[in-house]
């Protein structure tokens, strides 16, 4: 894959937007709602959030809908007809996400891709362009850096935009997704200049080792006492795992009537106390504790190991939203600090 | 006044007069985040500011802290509320915790019993700010199909994370409605009927309850403005019953009590 | 386009009450030709579902051996089991599978098999025994120790009356004391108290233990004591499962899944995992 790079006005913006709508493909980009950021589907850039470091939630909707038909059925007497989805996904960008979220995408393929691939997820994955935007700023709640990613990072996105001092942007295209977005409008796109990305980008600072967590974490199981410390303030609600671009874990529900229904998959969090609750009443993790440490055990010890991919992007969604002030990266930073 | 919120609460650790003062500490940023002193020298992180917004009552039903052993809160003015509706629903009993209370200056309070907190609830002021009257009076302007189409907006947004459900003192209950499957009463996907459902519940379950803290509203990572809902149904259970939550540990849910002089004839 | 999460479609041949709220299916393929084409191996699971309420995770319990159908045994106790509970003779239901590991019954050719086994426990070994007792040529010596809290609750009892008359094989059941009727011929003990007596030898012999999880914290400490090392005893894990095929996140044990490197776990393996089943 050749790196083109171009520069993109501005004010082209507003006519790429048309182009991209008009070719049939719809446009995910973040929007300022009741107090919030939120991708919802626009026509135009003048649509979008103005000024965010990031998200509220992430655009892993694209990809991973909140709510999916899993097929469809017809009960007809003692007989059933299963019935495919018909409608394929529709063709997506996902416009303004950040290179974190960029490269989430392919974490959630991970886990949709081994042993069995899920074509369902395959066929919406395809059809989803991915338009990043760097980050100019950061907060404290970012953390890019340490696990493996960059505020100007191009991994995952098919292209990357640079906001550069002039307004404008410095176009990376990465990928023949990308190829095919920046022809749709070719003249909107003109020659590289010769500013410095890195003087645009924010300064995010590298926290931790991933490494010697790893090799922390490792030695941490057993010990009951420091997560039940971390976790008291834990709420057990799923606004983490719901929010988080890498989270991917799953619920099968059948919705219908004497007629038929059909099968779909939803967003689970193995932070709720029913993920794991057997039918017979046994939970083997019954405390918050536990699940707790399920969740940084699984995005930085059993995901890695098992797929070779970190179950993290750093992008801080889940420390900014959660209702206990639940710090993650404090939290990984506590856990380097131990011996 | 911060100093005497810590030595308050050093003075009930040293003396093993409770084993946890559930308390606000400093978190991220701006923000404050619940603190659980467990030794006398972890009260020294305890503060009290206009960030502390939480209602931390929400902890004192959790197994978790409950197995600590008993606890101390440091409650303004709706944990006080809440504790004392939790104590009308039998979910916690007088003797069985030290309520630290704070006034929104942040002055301490002796709250020696729940009486205590009744008499200082009664000298409150518990209306709904101009700003809170406003957002519902807009609501109320709205025609029924305007407030379906308001709503339906609204809880489209909805992921199910229940964030409203794990932050709010009132939801309590060991098996939630929506954790039961036979029948599924409410559906677990996010989806547009599930989502209306599982808000008009909720709302409902709260009526009469909802003690106005905000952390629903506060916690929903969507913004999906939750305290409209409760506000409206208490303003109606006050209509309707003359009461309010969480102003005394003994009075009746009015919701589930039957009179004779009901205006309702079907139990007659 | 491949969908991993449809299922078969099966039809219910046959209906068998077990014990009190113990129920045996037989399915057979809706589509004929899915059930010549089926294959799976013993130790493999499946999710079975009912059409509207949702799927239940139970372990194939018939042989590999035998083609055209599969059999599940389970226990009604949940949404799905219960709505499985009212399906007739004659109903469709789903069937997604086989999913999960097997037992190495290839590398025991040669050697004694021990099946212990405890009430609704029994199923995931009858499928190996049957195996076994169908290419009975391939090992030495066959020993089934089942037992149950009351004569009621022993499932599959027509085949622990064929079982009990064969010459190929010792069957040792049990009740709990308290549990016998007055004809009942078997053993009055728990099971591990029984194992004890029978102590069968442990050179040259696979033991495979399912049951609940209190018999199997008692049986262990008596197969050690016989001599029995942890490679050479097996067992299965049980845990709430919604997709089997290591995408949904629910039923990992540390970084195993039980749908995928499982349900047939070693006790050697088991030991190096952490204690979350």
């Amino acid at each position: 894959m050749s790196l083109d790079i171009k520069l993109l006005k501005k004010e082209s913006l507003e006519q790429w937007f048309g182009k991209i709508s008009a070719s049939g493909r719809r446009i995910l980009a973040p929007v300022e709602r009741g107090g919030k950021v939120l991708f919802e589907e626009v026509s135009s850039p003048a649509e979008m959030a103005g000024d965010y470091i990031q998200t509220t939630l992430s655009a892993k909707s694209a990809v991973f809908p909140r709510c999916e038909e899993l097929f469809g059925y017809a009960l007809e007497g003692k007989e059933v007809k299963l019935e495919e989805r018909k409608k394929e996904p529709q063709p997506t960008v996902v416009f303004g996400c950040r290179p974190c979220d960029a490269a989430s995408f392919a974490i959630l393929n991970s886990v949709f891709s081994w042993d069995c691939p899920d074509e369902l997820f395959k066929q919406r994955l395809d059809k989803t362009a991915v338009v990043s935007i760097s980050c100019k700023k950061s907060d404290q709640y970012c953390f890019c850096a340490s696990v493996g990613g960059g505020p100007g990072d191009t991994k995952g996105s098919d292209v990357l935009l640079t906001e550069l001092g002039s307004g404008d942007y410095l176009a990376e295209v990465i990928t023949d997704k990308g190829k095919k977005l920046v022809a749709l409008a070719p003249e909107l796109f003109g020659a590289a200049p010769a500013e410095d990305k890195a003087k645009n980008l924010a300064k995010v600072p590298k926290e931790f080792d991933l490494k010697a967590l790893s090799e922390k974490l490792g030695r941490l199981f057993d010990n009951n006492e420091f997560w039940l410390e971390q976790s008291l303030g834990c709420l057990g609600c799923g606004a983490c795992a719901f929010a988080c671009p890498a989270c991917v874990c799953f619920d099968l529900q059948d919705e219908g009537n004497k007629k038929g229904g059909r099968r779909l998959r939803c967003w689970d969090s193995c932070g709720f106390a029913l993920f794991t609750l057997h039918a017979s009443g046994h939970n083997p993790r019954p405390a918050q504790s536990q699940r707790w440490r399920q969740r940084v055990m699984h995005k930085f010890g059993y995901l890695p190991d098992r797929l070779n991919y970190l179950g993290c992007v750093g992008c801080g969604r889940c420390s900014r939203l959660c209702p206990a002030d639940m710090n993650l990266l404090e939290h990984l930073k506590e856990i380097m600090n131990r011996d | 006044m911060m100093d005497e919120l810590r030595k308050k609460a050093k003075e009930l650790l040293l003396a093993g007069a409770v084993k946890v003062v559930i308390g606000y500490g400093k978190g991220s940023g701006k923000k404050a985040r619940p603190l659980f002193a467990r030794r006398p020298e972890q009260a020294d992180k305890l503060i009290f500011d206009g960030s502390c917004q939480q209602n931390l009552a929400v902890y004192l039903t959790k197994p978790e802290l409950k197995a600590l052993g008993r606890p101390a809160i440091v409650a303004a003015l709706p944990a006080m509320r809440a504790i004392l509706q939790l104590a009308m629903e039998n979910q916690v009993a007088e003797g069985l915790l030290v309520v630290i209370g704070l006034s929104p200056e942040g002055k301490l309070i002796e709250l020696p019993d729940f009486k205590a907190m009744e008499d200082y609830l009664a000298g409150a002021a518990l209306e709904l700010t101009a700003e809170q009257k406003a957002k519902l009076e807009k609501i109320e302007k709205m025609s029924p199909e305007e407030r379906r189409q308001y709503w339906q907006d609204q809880f489209a947004k909805c992921i199910k994370c229940y964030a409203c459900r794990a932050a709010c003192p009132m939801c309590y209950c060991a098996s939630c409605l929506v954790e039961c499957n036979q029948p599924q009463w409410v559906p677990a996907p996010s989806h547009a009927i599930g989502n209306l459902q599982w808000h008009v519940i909720r709302a409902m379950h709260l009526a009469g309850r909802c003690v106005d803290c905000g952390d629903c509203e506060r916690a929903c990572p969507a913004g999906i403005p939750l305290s409209l809902l409760n506000q409206k149904l208490a303003a109606e259970v006050f209509k309707n019953f003359k009461a309010r939550a969480g102003l005394s540990a003994k009075q009746e849910y009015a919701l589930g009590v039957f009179k004779p002089e009901d205006k309702e004839n079907f139990i007659k | 386009m491949e969908n991993i999460y449809k299922p078969y479609l099966m039809r219910i041949e046959k209906v068998t009450e077990e014990a009190p709220g113990v129920l045996t299916f037989k399915l057979v393929f809706v589509d004929e030709n899915e059930g010549r084409q089926f294959e799976f191996k013993a130790g493999q699971f499946g999710l079975y579902s009912v059409f509207g309420e949702g799927e239940s995770t139970f372990c194939i319990a018939s042989s590999p051996t035998r083609k055209g159908f599969i059999e599940c045994t389970f226990r009604q106790i949940g949404r799905v089991t219960s709505a499985l509970a009212r399906c007739e003779e004659g109903d469709t239901i789903g069937f997604r599978g086989p999913y999960g590991n097997v037992f190495p019954i290839e590398d025991w050719k040669g050697k004694n098999l021990l099946f212990i086994a405890g009430g609704i426990a029994l199923p995931p070994l009858r499928c190996v025994i049957w195996n076994a007792l169908d290419t009975r040529e391939n090992f030495k010596d066959v020993t089934i120790i089942y037992g149950a809290r009351a004569v009621a609750d022993l499932v599959y009892k027509r085949e622990l009356e064929e079982w009990g008359k064969r010459p190929d094989l010792k069957l040792i059941t049990t009740v709990d004391p308290g549990g016998e009727t007055p004809d009942w011929k078997g053993q009055v003990g728990f099971v591990p108290t029984v194992l004890e007596k029978a102590a069968p030898a442990s050179e040259n012999t696979i033991a495979l233990v399912c049951g609940p999880p209190i018999m199997i914290k008692l049986t262990l400490p008596v197969l050690a004591k016989l001599g029995f090392t942890p490679e050479n005893i097996f067992s299965t894990l049980e845990n709430r499962m919604k997709c089997g095929i290591g995408k949904c996140g629910r039923c990992n044990v540390g970084k195993l899944f039980v749908c995928k490197d499982g349900p047939v776990f070693t006790l050697a393996q088991l030991n190096s995992m952490p204690p979350e089943y």
